[in-house]
């Protein structure tokens, strides 16, 4: 089925969608400041002949015309391929040094050490999945790039327990859900031709526990972030409503420093709370990026 | 030569506590404390870290030491309260089993830079071979064992691993993973 045509109604210049969907993405890297500088980064990479060109919305994140994984500043822990939109959720987070955070679905931790990073490696971030493969993915990462204020969890996140973590709520969580992906799908094509209703439908079941768990886990006062790649209503604005109905949280305004649209209140004969809008929806012709969905909420109670 | 390789069994040692591979525990402070005997103290690996490569304690005061398996060091900037039962805790740091302490590389990649001694700075030729995973001769008139082995990136000497030097020769302790041929 033309999965895309699905998001006709939501999104403003459909035929531009199309296209940016078709075109493939450069290689991005986020430079590793636990480890050395923007400055430095680029000019170990320039010696290595290859070329770079700076991201203008986010300081630490560079284009390369070569892959990111074969050079010595990768080899030193310097830099991370991670794409351009998934270092977003992070920086919405915004972890102070010395809070505790929750990195719910985490493997391969891009966003797991781009949270310690923002935080100077202090503080605690705790990193579940319930994936032991994709986890052994993120210990590399986390190894390389010089991590030590991470503690690893193989559990399902619905019913992550803080027993290990002295029982404290955290300050802030991320909620950075498996969903459909049709938003990487200029990275993998093959998203479209493996999707399906029921799949969408059936994560979403799993997106709610998790967030739910999440907002759970964290204190009254703190702050969690929602997000996914995937532009299913299902997937997003409908676990936002179920969690706004069902746990102590509200949403908040989000200021993203890239080209976004509103959150819908409508799909397909559902309506959602309508503070939906405030999350923010990434098409990929708006920023030439691959697609993302991202909320913030506060912990009321 | 696998940092993350198997081998957790734990220390056969009659009534007395022994380790458990699948929880850290933090280590004693000094032998006074120590419980599980052979059990590295945080004192003991501080100390080691000095010797060998002049690196002071107090470049770990934020870290706290935990040990999962039978001599397998974990350094994590934080506390908590021991043992923790989960997949992981900080970065591996140390291997105590044998005789001779042997540091991962992901840890002289982070605290090496306060290496003074024990350090092999490498040409960038020699460097890549070291990467690659291959053995070289190498002139060296210090001591054998484990050297930080650093090399020039970026304008600065940065370090890059962990090399045993033996009979001449400069072997490389580059796990398997993270191995790369640059040259």
């Amino acid at each position: 089925m033309d999965v895309l045509a699905r998001y006709e109604p939501l999104v403003d210049d459909f035929e531009a969608f199309r296209a940016a969907c078709e075109r493939p993405l450069p290689s991005v890297v986020r430079v590793n400041t636990l480890r050395t500088t923007v400055e430095r980064a680029r000019r170990a990479m320039t010696a290595d002949g290859i070329d770079v060109e700076s991201v203008g919305w986010h300081p630490h994140l560079l284009k390369l015309d070569d892959q990111p994984g074969a050079n010595w500043p990768y080899v030193h822990g310097w830099i991370h391929g991670q794409e351009e939109v998934s270092a977003l959720p992070a920086r919405v987070l915004d972890p102070a040094p010395g809070e505790r955070v929750w990195d719910a679905c985490a493997a391969p931790g891009s966003k797991t050490t781009q949270l310690a990073a923002l935080m100077d490696d202090r503080g605690l971030v705790v990193a579940t999945d319930d994936n032991l493969g994709r986890l052994s993915a993120l210990r590399s990462n986390t190894e390389r790039l010089g991590v030590t204020n991470v503690a690893v969890t193989n559990e399902d996140a619905r019913v992550h327990s803080l027993q290990p973590f002295d029982e404290e709520p955290y300050d802030r969580a991320l909620v950075d859900v498996p969903c459909s992906c049709e938003g990487t799908v200029r990275k993998n094509p093959d998203t479209l031709a493996e999707w399906t209703i029921e799949h969408v439908r059936g994560i979403a079941g799993a997106q709610k526990g998790i967030l739910r768990r999440g907002v759970q886990a964290t204190r009254p006062g703190g702050t969690v972030v929602y997000s996914t790649c995937t532009f299913a209503p299902e997937e997003n604005e409908g676990v936002l409503d179920h969690v706004l109905a069902e746990e102590s949280c509200r949403l908040v305004e989000v200021d993203l420093p890239l080209e976004s649209s509103p959150g819908v209140t409508e799909w397909e004969g559902e309506e959602y709370d309508p503070s939906v809008v405030r999350a923010r929806r990434i098409y990929p012709h708006q920023n030439d990026t691959g697609g993302f969905f991202c909320a913030k909420l506060e912990v009321t109670g | 030569m696998d940092e993350d390789g198997g081998g957790d069994g734990a220390a056969d040692s009659g009534d007395a506590p022994t380790n458990d591979g699948q929880r850290f525990d933090r280590l004693p402070a000094t032998a006074d404390e120590r419980t599980v005997p052979e059990r590295p103290t945080r004192e003991e690996v501080l100390a080691w870290w000095d010797e060998r490569f002049g690196i002071e304690p107090a470049v770990f005061a934020e870290h706290t030491f935990w040990e999962r398996g039978s001599g397998k060091i974990w350094a994590f900037r934080g506390e908590l309260t021991t043992p923790v039962e989960i997949e992981a805790l900080g970065m591996t740091c140390l291997r105590t089993r044998q005789e001779h302490w042997k540091p991962t590389m992901s840890a002289i990649q982070r605290f090496g830079e306060h290496a003074t001694r024990n350090v092999v700075h490498l040409a960038r030729e020699q460097a890549a071979t070291f990467l690659a995973g291959e053995d070289q001769d190498l002139d060296w008139d210090g001591d054998w064992g484990y050297l930080v082995v650093t090399h020039d990136l970026a304008g600065g000497s940065e370090p890059l691993g962990v090399g045993l030097y033996v009979y001449g020769e400069l072997r490389s302790q580059v796990p398997k993973g993270r191995r790369r041929d640059l040259r």
